[in-house]
């Protein structure tokens, strides 16, 4: 049964003049192949980058000899670490407030990391020549499990770092009340405790990282072009880090092919690019491949975590947490700034405890930096992992259904707002009946049926279940900055005379719809068709300042922005209205695409006529400046939570262990939703990722710290075959403080989707062998390896 | 992007020219049929031959399957999606389509052929297991002519065979048999990826005695491999659940499973044990036509 038929506007169906299923409008150019994606550029007199990496994970670097390089036919430049320094670009900044090696220098610190880079006149030129560069290496012993890089006789990574004499990344980080939690744990009538690992994963855009960096010595100015997700903080940064003039400098984002978080950092690549345009003097492109992208690029997750959960009479009352946190050589972990684990400590998940602490400390590994919120705002993928592990381990402890044990201990309707105890305020929700509905769709009790039945037979099936709270949509002023920079978002809405709108957004679309969805917003806010209204984004220049798109963070504060500037907007008009009607705006009512007179609703005016009023030679209002448009910032008064529930059913061949996803069950409250079919869309894809981080996507490495996954032959991302027809359902409950109740929901189903179908697998194993946890990913390997009792972490 | 480094090509017009091709230009030349493992290697710089012969236009001559004097030739460019489409294949050796429905993905089954894929003797590729229990032989033609080398004598170890650099490979026969059953089996960590384990299964039933019998495991040693103690079990026993247990008890123990990252060695031959198991219990359906 699949729940996604699409509803869309038919002949006699009218197309919906704002909120409803519409087909996006980007998708007319994506499905014929007529996107333009980075590599499409081709600019005049254009030079290319390629860069050449470490082969070893920790090595000292002796001498580096370019020469033969430089004296290929076709090569302009070789830049090393060397040459950066005196351009004072050796070391660039990170996310996090760490510095990191643009190119090595001193040593290599992960395999992959860049070493020198070749700009030539043509890519293969460029890779051919990277051949030609002699690095004299001595190796070094590598730190590649974290749980060991503290370790007295662990290698030193950072010793370019004054005053770092061990590997710890950043000090314990804590929330929540230790005591208090102790508390509640000697009260406990059961606890349970377990370790598990979220394995280190990439978000794999099928598009990988790349710029053109085009500066021009006569005037100063800097273009770049380069698909990332937040171009405005990335324009901030180039000056910061290159000492040029923020306003000389213009990134233009194109279409971007998938982002998923690994497109938010800066990279040494753009970096490169941006130094070889500036010593040639001419545009340099630099596009990552594959391997690349997958060895180098910000990776996601990878913390090793220590969880204790109990309950009394019944219902669980308290959770502790204790994680590694392993960023890699350097840390460029995305996050606000005040919280160095991200939102970890949402792990307390959808209950209502009485106490929680969680630590989380972080280490230093030679491995990639990265760290990346891969669909999650900020580690929320990883608490929602843990807890919902917990939980489900806690129910298999007490011998109760774990739907049962998450339906007594969940958060109830009327304790909304609520404020959990690590420090989260809740705005809204009834998740017991999400729930229900997620059990009615999948016929959970009949499910349970099979199940025993399969089992008296001996085939191994498995129910999963999930339930999460996420906060995102970050976020507040007063409480969030990246890099000082507060996470507000702007909008730009101008009506043009015809009454054809272009509305500006500081956020950038890598396939979220941005282009329909936010059209969809002006449309329903001032009544005119959504194919009147242009989205424009991604060009520093064209749009408002702010911080992007991740976390899913879109619609909870662009959207926010979008809203409000409509509504200046048509609190304008209104004015306008007034003026044309020959009465007091006072005197008008609202109807979508219309100012009219109260009680007399024939006399009005629509949005059409009052913009051809505003830009005309006849009279305005009395102060009124002309035009009709309007720009705003938005500063969101707390996060959204959207939550949900997921459901997972699993079949297991008890001979080779191979595990297939046979139903998906997915239920999503992200408050109003917009346009539907696009939040269906955005569900689907993550499931899908979420069925690939559950069953087979891990980046893992040897005891020299070689990468085992460097190319889509090792690094599985799943295809359509893995998944199921995915069953959607939904409920509503608005957003209280976001102006149109949305809450954003691209990453929910990344973040429900792992511990739903990590559950099931358990499920189907528990009883008849025994098994009460296994780390992802369930390879046939690894699931076998906990059928036979010895169920192991990930290398 | 991932670019190879340089070479020259060429597009061969006759076989006869093709070998020429390969003879002038000596060890550092290869010829290019699908492409589909030949273009990853150079991308990834693990192969950087100096020139390549394609053969591609030699469709007409290379691309077919019939049968012909109690066998079975198919031309060795002749692609995935046409072996897995084949109803005579599929009425004389279903362990073609077993295996090339789960052969890579449509993409790479429109272009890659049996030719190249025997020629790879990449460990874990699939027809030459199916070739191996099928007691094929192959033709391989060089500038003194031909010569007919059975699977068995073909792989020299990984990624090697016995085809000289001068030599292409044009042509694979298969004796058919009434009383013929094959099939086969594979466990991949994800559709389209190469097999953690697969076992190939032919048998020949005869007034219920199985009178000849190939078994061979693909990704489940350093080569394909044939399990001739299994073999030697099967012929001349009665086909019974024991049996094919038995024999997958075999081929646990003579597999020699390398750990990577789809598995450790003690579950690749648990594995070479199931699929043994497994396809032989398809293989003899098949051959008694009781296959459900
Ligand atoms: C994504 C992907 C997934 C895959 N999955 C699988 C899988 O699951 N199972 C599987 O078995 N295979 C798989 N393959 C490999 C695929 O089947 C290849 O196409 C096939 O193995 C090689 O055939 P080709 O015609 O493309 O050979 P090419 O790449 O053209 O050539 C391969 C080698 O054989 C030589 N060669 C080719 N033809 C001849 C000839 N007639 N005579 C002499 N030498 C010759 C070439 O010189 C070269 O050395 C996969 C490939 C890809 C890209």
């Amino acid at each position: 049964m699949a729940v996604t038929t699409e509803n869309l506007p038919s002949g006699e169906q009218e197309r919906p003049i704002g909120f409803g299923r519409l087909k996006r409008k980007e998708d007319a150019r994506f499905i014929r192949g007529k996107g333009n994606y980075l590599d499409d550029i081709r600019l005049p007199g254009m030079l290319h980058a390629a860069i050449l990496r470490s082969p070893y994970a920790h090595a000292k670097i002796n001498s580096i000899d370019t020469s033969a390089a430089l004296a290929h036919p076709n090569v302009a430049a070789v830049i090393t670490a060397k040459d950066l320094e005196t351009l004072g670009l050796a070391w660039m900044p990170t996310i996090s407030y760490d510095t990191q090696a643009v190119l090595a220098g001193d040593k290599v610190r992960f395999q992959g990391q860049e070493v020198a880079c070749v700009i030539a006149t043509d890519e293969y030129s460029a890779r051919d020549a990277l051949a030609l560069i002699e690095v004299d290496y001595d190796p070094l012993p590598a730190v590649v499990n974290a749980r060991k890089a503290l370790d007295p006789d662990a290698p030193l990574i950072r010793d370019d770092k004054q005053g770092q004499l061990d590997n710890l990344a950043s000090p314990t980080w804590e929330a929540g009340d230790e005591e208090a939690a102790d508390r509640v744990f000697a009260e406990a009538d059961v606890v349970v405790e377990q370790d598990m690992i979220y394995p280190r994963c990439h978000p794999a855009p099928l598009e990988t990282c790349g710029m053109i960096a085009d500066f021009n010595p006569q005037t100063g100015q800097l273009d770049i072009y380069n698909g990332n997700q937040a171009p405005h903080a990335h324009r901030t940064v180039y000056a910061h880090v290159a000492g040029l003039a923020e306003h000389m400098i213009r990134i233009r984002c194109n279409d971007i092919g998938g982002g998923f978080g690994n497109k938010v950092p800066v990279y040494p690549g753009y970096v490169c690019a941006i130094a070889g345009s500036i010593v040639a003097g001419r545009p340099v492109k630099w596009i990552e491949d594959r391997s690349e992208n997958l060895m180098s690029t910000g990776f996601a997750r990878d913390y090793v975590m220590h969880g204790a959960i109990c309950a009394k009479d019944g219902r669980i009352t308290g959770l502790k947490v204790d994680v590694i946190a392993d960023h890699g050589a350097f840390d460029s972990t995305a996050q606000p700034t005040k919280f160095p684990a991200g939102f970890f400590h949402i792990c307390c998940g959808s209950y209502a405890l009485e106490a929680a602490h969680v630590k989380v400390k972080a280490v230093y590994t030679n491995k990639a930096p990265g760290g990346v919120a891969y669909r999650c705002s900020f580690r929320i993928t990883e608490a929602v992992y843990l807890v919902e592990r917990m939980v489900g381990a806690l129910a298999m402890e007490m011998g109760v259904d774990p739907i049962e044990l998450r339906m007594r201990s969940f958060i109830a309707p009327e304790q909304f707002p609520y404020e959990t105890t690590t420090g989260w305020t809740f705005d809204s929700g009834d998740y017991a009946n999400t729930m229900r509905v997620a059990m009615e769709i999948a016929g959970y009790d009949e499910l349970r049926r099979e199940q025993a039945e399969k089992r008296a037979r001996g085939e191994l099936m498995g129910i999963g279940v999930a339930f999460f709270t996420e906060g995102v949509g970050a976020g507040p002023r007063k409480h969030m900055d990246i890099l000082g920079l507060s996470m507000n978002d702007g909008a730009d809405l101008r009506i043009h005379p015809s009454g054809k709108a272009v509305v500006s957004l500081s956020c950038q679309t890598q396939g979220q719809g941005h282009e329909t969805t936010f059209a969809q917003i002006v449309a329903e806010e001032l009544g005119i068709p959504p194919e009147d209204v242009e989205v424009r984004h991604g060009d520093t220049d064209k749009s408002p300042y702010g911080l992007g798109t991740y976390g899913s963070r879109s619609t909870p504060v662009s959207g926010g922005a979008v809203a409000i500037v409509s509504r200046k907007v048509r609190d304008k008009a209104r004015l306008i209205a007034a003026t044309m009607l020959e009465t007091r705006p006072e005197d008008l009512a609202w109807e979508k695409g219309r100012w009219y007179v109260k009680g007399d609703p024939e006399q009005g005016v629509l949005i059409e006529q009052i913009a051809a009023r505003a830009y005309s030679g006849e009279p305005l209002p009395e102060g009124y400046e002309g035009g009709l448009d309007a720009q705003v910032i938005y500063d969101p008064p707390n996060l959204t939570y959207p939550y949900g529930a997921y459901i997972a059913v699993v079949d297991i061949d008890p001979e080779t262990a191979a595990v297939k996803v046979r139903r998906f069950i997915a239920v999503d409250d992200c408050g109003v939703r917009i346009n539907p079919m696009i939040v269906d869309g955005q569900i689907h894809g993550g499931i899908a990722e979420g069925i690939g981080i559950a069953l087979m996507e891990v980046i893992t490495f040897d005891e020299e710290g070689n990468c085992l996954n460097g190319s889509f032959m090792d690094y599985l991302i799943p295809t359509a075959l893995e998944c199921p027809d995915f069953e959607l359902g939904a409920t509503v409950t608005p957003c209280p403080h976001h102006p149109l109740g949305a809450k954003g929901v691209g990453e929910s189903p990344n973040v429900g989707t792992p511990p739903a179908i990590v559950a099931a697998v358990i499920d189907a194993l528990h009883e008849t062998h025994g098994v009460t946890h296994i780390d992802m990913p369930c390879t046939p390997a690894r699931v076998w390896a906990a059928m036979q009792g010895r169920p192991e972490p990930p290398q | 992007m991932q670019t190879p480094a340089p070479f020259e090509y060429e597009r061969a017009t006759s076989l006869a020219g093709a070998i020429a091709a390969l003879k002038a230009a000596g060890a550092e030349a290869r010829v290019i049929a699908g492409g589909h493992s030949l273009l990853p290697m150079m991308k990834l710089r693990l192969a950087s031959p100096e020139r390549l012969i394609d053969i591609n236009d030699l469709e007409s001559d290379l691309a077919y399957i019939r049968e012909q004097q109690g066998e079975i030739r198919i031309g060795a460019l002749t692609r995935h999606a046409e072996l897995l489409d084949s109803e005579l294949l599929a009425e004389h050796f279903p362990v073609f389509r077993d295996a090339e429905e789960v052969i890579a993905d449509p993409v790479v089954r429109n272009r890659g052929t049996i030719g190249g894929s025997l020629c790879q003797a990449d460990p874990g590729e699939d027809l030459s297991a199916v070739c191996a229990a099928l007691k094929a032989h192959v033709v391989l033609q060089g500038p003194s002519g031909e010569r007919i080398v059975a699977m068995r004598e073909f792989q020299l170890g990984p990624y090697v065979t016995v085809v000289a650099p001068d030599e292409i490979l044009t042509e694979v026969r298969i004796r058919t048999s009434p009383g013929a059953g094959s099939a086969y089996e594979k466990v991949e960590r994800r559709a389209g990826d190469f097999a953690i384990g697969a076992a190939a299964a032919a048998l020949e039933i005869e007034g219920g005695t199985i009178a000849a019998a190939g078994v061979a495991l693909s990704a489940l040693a350093p080569t394909t491999i044939e399990i001739t103690r299994a073999e030697e079990l099967l012929r001349g026993a009665r086909p019974s659940e024991e049996l094919f247990e038995q024999a997958g008890g075999i081929a646990s123990e003579d597999c020699a499973p390398m750990a990577d990252g789809r598995g450790p060695v003690d579950y690749k031959r648990h594995l070479a044990g199931v699929l043994t198991k497994r396809a032989l219990r398809r293989a003899a359906a098949r051959a008694l036509q009781t296959e459900a």
